[in-house]
């Protein structure tokens, strides 16, 4: 069963339920050993790290890897647009992640903007990936605009809290068809296995294997925990204690 | 220097719409009376309490800088390497800057280009910045930084964008860091690809600021103060500021250069606000340096600077030894400089002059590079692509 248990973005079939990242390495030589422990097959790239020339990061990525560029550093939609126009002239395939942000002291997506980013780039063709705020309407707005998969944040970038969004992210894995990839906020395995355990489609994950001291290690780590999340999510929880104990005289005894 | 060339200084109003604020009266709330008043009281209560929260607010950032933080600096400089990890992680952005011109009107009394140093000036043609310009990006250099003395007439905006245009097709990015310019003229910068700029303020001491700077455009204390929040709403995407440690009693620099950049991200939060850390040497020239830093409170200002900013870019220039410098980084910096060279010309065009400040850190890229590496952190050449048009 675990066998045909495949994730499909833009008509494409993945087997791997983690995506990773480049940014934030001690040194970029280590990508190659991380995407094989990761057994990850997507990975996101900044335009703003890649090279013209194609040294630099890009040389480090495994040509088995699906690329997935990202607009970090746009602040509008149509700067976000230029940036994706760009990833696709330089030859890293039609996928991108839309980023935008315009706010620098929390990080924080801008909905409005990377939605109408969204409408723009799935008419051209691209594989549009929206990273957004766990908003119900905005990851609405993605969906009408043509996008491939939303990309909720767990909480803001870089901060290793965890699920933080739960109880939104829990409103999108029901509400939202299309793949939903549980992105930013990640640090540890175990948040990337209780966002698989609720159902997510799959987390991406950077600083959490990136800034640990051996992050070769952690990607293994996060294989392990994004696949056993996902079996949990397949063999359906049991029921958990709510607390409460079931009450001595009960409401409904008086039925016969 | 009376030269009727160099000193046309125009009379610029600011540019600011009626009712936006301006950072000068934003600092009107925090008198030195109340500066000096807080960071006195500061308790080591206040010290721990500022540590164990996730936005710190001005009081919180000026107990950090006082000297009841002083016991604390190792749990300071573990708490903002922690902060740094998870928002730059283990990679330091290199850039280099490129002085394309030494004459300048200033006065500035602690300066090596000084208007009153009778040395030899030196102002490259835009084929002779373009050439030291490719040396740097042949070295391996994406982000590079354009410094000119002030002197409208000679380094005018028109000058600067003409050269900014010319290198752009080579560099990722490229930033300038010269005199005060108007709402238009960082337009003009703009379009002909600069994105980002580096303003100190020297100073925020008003009364030493007009006397550091007798004469020349930049005695204008306030027109400079609220310059790096023009840049910001003429639209660059990354401005810089700092203040140049020893002028003035540390507390009062370190805490309004904080507040600055505090200020500018509340005021313009898509902007990328960036620090600069420059401090005096002991004896610069002639001039005599009143306030020195010593290291200890360095580092204490480049942790509490990351505990109250923790997104904000950190840079620490060449000013700073080899061995302060790989110290700093895994303490908070994420932006060095290598390559450098304080001189007009001198990669392929022939230096003349003497530098605008005496460099302690001499290494390469090249060096820079394999330096970073042992510390466990990557080098990183390019971080940033025009989204403009």
């Amino acid at each position: 069963m675990q066998s045909s248990d495949k994730l499909v973005i833009g008509g494409v079939e993945l087997e791997s339920r983690l995506f990773i990242g480049t940014g934030k390495y001690p040194d970029d030589a280590l990508i190659p050993a991380v995407c094989e422990a990761s057994a990850s097959q997507v990975i996101t790239v900044a335009m703003r790290r890649v090279d013209k020339g194609g040294s630099g990061v890009m040389g480090h990525i495994p040509p088995s890897m699906r690329l997935l560029p990202n607009t970090s550093g746009a602040r509008s939609a149509e700067e976000a647009v230029r940036l994706a126009r760009l990833a696709r002239a330089a030859g890293c395939g039609n996928w991108i992640k839309i980023e935008v942000i315009s706010d620098t002291r929390y990080l924080l997506p801008d909905g409005y903007e990377t939605a109408k980013a969204t409408e723009i780039l799935a008419r051209e063709g691209f594989t549009v990936l929206p990273y957004i705020n766990p908003d119900l309407y905005v990851a609405r707005a993605c969906v009408d605009a043509g996008a491939a998969a939303v990309m909720p944040l767990g909480a803001p970038i870089g901060t290793n809290r965890g699920l933080r969004t739960k109880e939104m992210l829990a409103v999108l894995i029901e509400e939202i068809d299309l793949p939903v990839v549980v992105d930013a906020g990640i640090g540890r395995p175990s948040h990337a296995c209780e966002a698989m355990e609720m159902g997510a489609d799959a987390c991406l994950v950077n600083t959490g294997i990136a800034s640990s001291s051996d992050p070769v290690v952690m990607a293994g780590a996060f294989r392990r925990a994004v696949e056993a999340g996902r079996a949990a999510f397949l063999a359906g929880a049991g029921a958990v204690q709510t607390g409460k104990a079931i009450a001595s005289s009960p409401l409904t005894g008086f039925l016969r | 220097m009376n030269d009727p060339i160099l000193n046309d200084h125009p009379i610029l109003a600011d540019t600011f719409a009626p009712g936006e604020e301006h950072f000068d009266e934003y600092l009107k709330l925090w008198p030195r009376e109340r500066r000096e008043e807080l960071a006195s009281r500061a308790t080591a209560a206040d010290v721990r309490a500022a540590l164990r929260k996730d936005v710190l607010h001005p009081e919180d950032f000026l107990a950090l800088l006082s000297p009841a933080a002083r016991p604390f600096l190792e749990d300071m400089a573990q708490r903002s390497r922690e902060i740094t990890l998870r928002f730059f992680g283990r990679a330091v952005n290199i850039f280099s800057p490129l002085y394309i011109s030494d004459v300048c009107t200033n006065h500035c009394r602690y300066c090596g280009f000084n208007a009153d140093n009778h040395q030899k000036r030196r102002h490259l043609s835009v084929d002779e910045a373009a050439a030291e310009a490719f040396a740097l990006a042949d070295a391996g250099i994406q982000h590079v930084l354009l410094l000119t003395g002030d002197a409208r007439k000679v380094s005018s905006p028109q000058y600067i964008a003409e050269v900014a245009a010319r290198i752009k097709p080579r560099f990722a990015s490229v930033s300038v860091e010269v005199y005060s310019l108007t709402l238009e003229e960082y337009h003009l910068l703009m379009q002909n690809g600069v994105d980002s700029m580096t303003m100190f303020q020297e100073t925020y001491n008003r009364e030493l600021y007009e006397w550091l700077h007798p004469a020349g455009p930049k005695h204008d204390y306030l027109w400079r103060l609220n310059t790096p929040g023009r840049a910001a709403k003429a639209g660059l995407h990354g401005v810089g500021v700092g203040a140049l440690l020893g002028l003035d009693e540390f507390i009062h620099d370190a805490f309004c250069t904080g507040l600055h950049a505090w200020w500018l991200q509340k005021h313009f939060p898509g902007t990328d606000i960036g620090l600069s850390v420059p401090r005096m040497c002991p004896h610069e020239g002639a001039f005599e340096v009143k306030h020195e830093v010593d290291d200890r409170t360095f580092v204490q200002y480049v942790a509490a600077l990351r505990c109250f900013l923790p997104r904000c870019g950190i840079t620490v220039s060449s000013r700073e030894s080899a061995d302060m410098r790989n110290h700093l980084v895994p303490i908070g910096v994420n932006r060095v400089s290598a390559g450098v060279s304080t001189a007009v010309g001198g990669r392929v065009v022939n230096a003349e002059n003497s530098g605008q400040f005496d460099i302690s850190d001499r290494r390469s890229v090249e060096q820079m590079t394999r330096d970073l590496a042992a510390l466990g952190y990557q080098a990183v050449a390019k971080d940033w692509e025009g989204c403009d048009r």
